[in-house]
């Protein structure tokens, strides 16, 4: 191909000396290269960094800690999430044994807890959650539980064990 | 009548322009690339909102699998795997590490072997050990190594960040028992690592 233009060149022929050669170079196999090369590294790249959810636990009381020392949460402001197996969510609100609002069955679209937990984060001032996960819970519904802290604007929330008399209330329900 | 000459183009086209487009993006992806790291386990993360990014250094990572398997990785900023490594064979004199099993050690990814078995997964050659199956880090509360492992991360590296990277499907038991170690060992503050997911708020406003 780079030929066919050294032969134009010496198109009249009659001076004598030397040929000039073109400075022209076939680019097609250097762009190839280029081309493979870019396509290598465009998948292997790696551009999405991965998220994280920040999240802060209390601090482990040492040794016994007296009934009076610990803040007493008021019923009132009390709202619990049961997180049961097979993506199953349950609420109340309230103390297990004097509970204000009776236990309800949930669910993780944006019609079920988030809902509730919206008009309740508006009509109840410094609401508490309390999240309650079950043995049966898989992580997945924990996140999507923290999730929706985030996206109903709630900033006081605590993952707690969950008590036995609650375990009773889901499975009598 | 003389023949009307079509007069004979040349195909060539001018590739200086194309080449300098291909080499551009060469070198931006180049630069920019960061290869993914060999992941000795896949964990499916759940999504959230959050959007925080992840550094790439200092970080100290314990992934859980589905199968309730836990791993554990630190990253190798300033020579933290061999320090890490050093403080083990401390606490396990009857483990010597020999120069080849460090080398392993800083190269290879995440760690889920209890410590006693640690020397035999690193004397393995490099592609048994990719193919080894780990069996992950006790969290028994009577044989809790993960704790061991956690305490002398943080001391290998003290401005580590802990991170928890466990699969959706990952029954929450075990992740209970990780974060409880945590806490024993007075991380209350780390971050959980999801993929990520549009948040309904925003996108009230398109």
């Amino acid at each position: 191909m780079a030929e066919l233009e050294q032969k134009q060149v010496g198109k009249k022929g009659k001076k004598k000396g030397r040929k000039k050669m073109s400075t022209r170079i076939d680019l097609t196999p250097m762009v190839d290269l280029g081309f493979l090369l870019v396509t290598f590294f465009m998948l292997t790249t790696t551009f999405s960094k991965p998220q994280t959810m920040e999240i802060n636990m209390p601090v482990k009381p040492k040794g016994e800690v007296k009934e009076e020392e610990q803040n007493a949460l008021k019923a009132s402001k009390a709202f619990n999430i049961l997180i049961g197996g097979d993506n199953k969510v349950f609420w109340y609100r309230g103390l297990p044994n004097e509970p204000i609002e009776p236990i309800t069955a949930s669910n993780y679209t944006a019609d079920g807890l988030r809902k509730v937990l919206l008009a309740r984060n508006a009509s109840i001032p410094e609401m508490v959650v309390l999240i309650k996960p079950t043995d049966d819970a898989n992580y997945k519904n924990v996140v999507d539980v923290l999730d929706e802290m985030n996206i109903s604007n709630i900033k006081r929330y605590a993952l707690v064990d969950i008590s036995p008399q609650e375990i009773d209330l889901i499975k009598n329900l | 009548m003389p023949k009307v000459k079509v007069p004979r183009k040349s195909t060539l086209i001018d590739m200086t322009a194309m080449c300098d487009v291909a080499f551009l993006l060469l070198t931006f992806f180049m630069l920019t690339t960061q290869f993914k790291s060999d992941e000795t386990v896949i964990v499916d993360t759940p999504s959230s909102i959050s959007e925080i990014k992840l550094p790439d250094t200092d970080i100290l990572n314990v992934t859980i699998t589905r199968e309730g398997k836990v791993f554990f990785n630190i990253d190798n900023k300033n020579f933290t795997r061999e320090r890490l490594l050093g403080k083990i064979s401390e606490k396990y004199p009857q483990l010597q590490f020999t120069t080849d099993e460090e080398k392993a050690f800083v190269l290879t990814g995440s760690v889920g072997v209890p410590i006693n078995q640690l020397k035999g997964y690193l004397a393995l050659e490099e592609v048994d050990r990719k193919m080894y199956s780990q069996p992950g880090i006790p969290v028994d509360s009577t044989n809790n190594e993960l704790g061991i492992w956690i305490m002398q991360g943080r001391l290998s590296n003290p401005g580590v960040r802990v991170t928890v990277k466990g699969d959706q499907g990952c029954p929450w038991p075990i992740v209970k028992r990780v974060i409880n170690t945590l806490q024993d060992k007075n991380v209350n503050k780390f971050n959980l690592i999801t993929d990520l997911e549009a948040d309904p708020n925003k996108l009230k406003g398109i």
